[in-house]
């Protein structure tokens, strides 16, 4: 559905997207992962048409994007990172005005509208004034425009973004029943996103592509390492000391727990199982050892790995909320 | 044919979005009220003028040219302070809202964007003009000797043209900025100019003087005012049109030239 060669974008100096390749198959959900400034929503723009690559070919439905743009857009719905809307209409009439120049025939207008404003569940305030709508319901009206016109292709921006926990549930539950009608390509910085919507993830880094693959296939790649999660009570320093001089161990963070308790993260070779010696060196030494497991590693750790420039991961982790 | 179509759906819109905003209802009561104005006014003088006892005997005045001719001379300069109102959202206030993203990313061209917020600008134009000439049908009534109609049909075609000009200059000024502050006030400063230009003109002016007098928007209007179609003028006015908007048309091109 869509053909990505090669794409590179630039603003001036900028290089906003840095040869990027990939495809879409038909009825896939493809989730676009990095973190802000990474060329989402440039490469979003150049897939629809609003803005021409500086490089490479891109096609959509097998139109390409810079000769064929009118082609492109019929067969594209498309929501950007703000919903495109005017505040001084109603519901109701902006969805006319968008389907009339979305090219939807006349006979079908009204029962697409219908159909939109049931599908995205916007049908209580078909008569509100934009403007006053919340946050949420301005982004159902939005993916209500973007699928008016029945197009193959959906493109949706950061969908979830400034929504609260109840909209982010009801919008990935839409997401997810637009999927096999429509290919969809999502983007997002928020992790568990991808993983409960997507297919397959790009995780793009400074407008390059740094992974991809589906979910739980990039987990499986990058468990060279494994992690062990261990909470003690003790001095910080010393415990990642002893942690660190354990053979097999390569990384060591500290935080702090519960009551007083400390949290060391420990990363050690796949291939090793660090835990009985980990916990004998802690107990000899005279910490009070409260818990000790092995975690996988989730995707979040997964694209602060690929995200983050420095070789050495970060000492506090940002928490991701989920 | 869709092209129309299309052009017809900005149109609307544009409408739509005039008559929910108080833009069209202040400048259709501005330019109506100024119209009664100057029309009262000007009526008041030419009756008082065409009264006193002359010594050459009765008096014959031109309804025409005392008249009319004044009043659209005095709606012309009206029209420089009211058209930036009407043309500075156009396009300033689709950037700042986004919402331009959703008009490039549909299947309608540049063009039928530009020309649909081009005809809806103007449209509401044509409504100010009809609505202030209905004043003038009053006189037809109680006027001695008729009027003409042809220089109020030239008179009517010189304001429209006019206005078509300060449309498609405003909707290129409109297309620069995301501020329609800043796009409301820049066309205004330009109008100004453009109408300064003309002051120039004066029998003593050099033959520069008088070249660069020709940019002069106002310049044009009084020939048609008179009831003279001259070439020269509606040359004139349509290039500014056509120039306007093709710059207009290249400015929202521009940000999809490949760098
Ligand atoms: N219109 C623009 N002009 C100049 N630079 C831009 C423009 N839009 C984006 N950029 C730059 O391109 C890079 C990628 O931006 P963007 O595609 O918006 O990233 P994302 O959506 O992943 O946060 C950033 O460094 C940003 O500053
Ligand atoms: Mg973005």
């Amino acid at each position: 559905m869509i053909e990505v060669e090669n794409l590179t974008k630039r603003y001036g100096r900028t290089t906003a997207v840095d040869g990027i390749s990939f495809k879409v198959e038909k009825g896939e959900i493809l989730g676009f992962l990095g973190p802000n400034g990474a060329g989402k929503t440039t490469t979003m723009r150049v897939l629809t048409c609003y803005l021409p690559p500086t490089n490479g070919t891109v096609r959509v439905a097998g139109y390409d994007v810079f000769d064929k743009p009118i082609e492109v857009k019929r067969r594209v719905g498309y929501i950007p990172e703000t919903p495109p809307l005017y505040p001084d209409m109603e519901v109701t009439t902006y969805l006319d005005f968008v389907a009339k120049i979305k090219g939807v025939p006349r006979k079908e207008r009204t029962s697409r509208i219908a159909d939109a404003i049931a599908k995205t569940r916007v049908g209580d305030v078909q008569r509100t004034l934009i403007g006053r709508l919340s946050k949420g319901y301005r982004q159902r009206v939005g993916l209500a425009a973007a699928i008016l016109h029945n197009p193959d292709v959906l493109i949706l921006d950061e969908p979830t973004a400034g929504l609260d926990p109840k909209q982010i549930i009801e919008t990935r539950e839409l997401i997810k029943n637009l999927g096999g009608d429509h290919t969809v390509v999502l983007s997002t910085h928020i992790l568990p996103e991808v993983s409960m919507t997507c297919g397959r993830v790009l995780i793009i880094n400074k407008g390059r592509v740094v992974a991809e693959g589906t979910p739980e296939s990039l987990t499986h790649r990058l468990q060279g390492a494994a992690i062990v999660q261990i909470e003690l009570r003790g001095e910080r320093d010393a415990a990642v000391e002893l942690a660190r001089s354990i053979p097999g161990v390569k990384e060591v963070q500290a935080r702090s727990g519960e009551a007083g308790a400390l949290l060391l993260e420990v990363e050690a070779d796949a291939a090793r199982d660090v835990r009985e010696e980990l916990a004998r060196a802690i107990v000899q030494k005279g910490f009070g050892l409260l818990s000790l497991r092995r975690a996988g590693l989730s995707l979040e750790d997964i694209f602060l790995h690929l995200t983050t420039t420095d070789a050495d991961a970060p000492s506090e982790k940002t928490e991701v909320p989920a | 044919m869709s092209s129309l179509r299309n052009i017809g759906y900005i149109v609307q819109k544009e409408w739509r979005q005039y008559f929910a905003s108080p833009i069209a209802y202040v400048s259709l009561c501005a330019w109506t009220l100024l119209f009664g104005v100057f029309y009262s006014l000007i009526l008041n003088w030419f009756v008082t003028l065409s009264m006193r006892p002359s010594q050459y005997g009765p008096v014959n005045l031109s309804l025409n040219e005392m008249l009319f001719g004044q009043v659209l001379r005095q709606m012309a300069v009206v029209a420089l302070f009211i058209m930036p109102m009407v043309t500075m959202r156009l396009f300033a206030e689709e950037k700042r809202q986004g919402t331009i993203e959703l008009l490039a990313t549909s299947p309608i061209t540049d063009l039928e964007i530009v020309l649909g917020k081009f005809l809806a600008a103007l449209g509401l134009y044509a409504v100010m003009i009809v609505s202030g000439f209905l004043n003038f049908t009053l006189v037809w009534g109680w006027a001695t000797n008729k009027p003409e109609w042809k220089p109020l049909v030239t008179g009517a075609l010189a304001l429209l043209l006019l206005g078509a000009c300060f449309v498609a200059l405003g909707l290129f000024v409109s297309s620069l900025t995301r501020n329609q502050i800043v796009a409301g006030v820049l066309t205004f400063c330009l109008f100004l100019s453009l109408w300064a230009i003309g002051w120039l003109d004066s029998p003593m002016a050099g033959k520069f003087t008088k070249a660069v007098s020709y940019v002069g928007l106002t310049n044009h209007l009084e020939d048609l005012i008179k009831g003279v179609i001259s070439l020269k003028d509606i040359v004139y006015y349509l290039s500014v049109i056509v120039f306007g908007l093709f710059l207009t048309h290249q400015s929202v091109e521009s940000h999809r030239w490949r760098a």
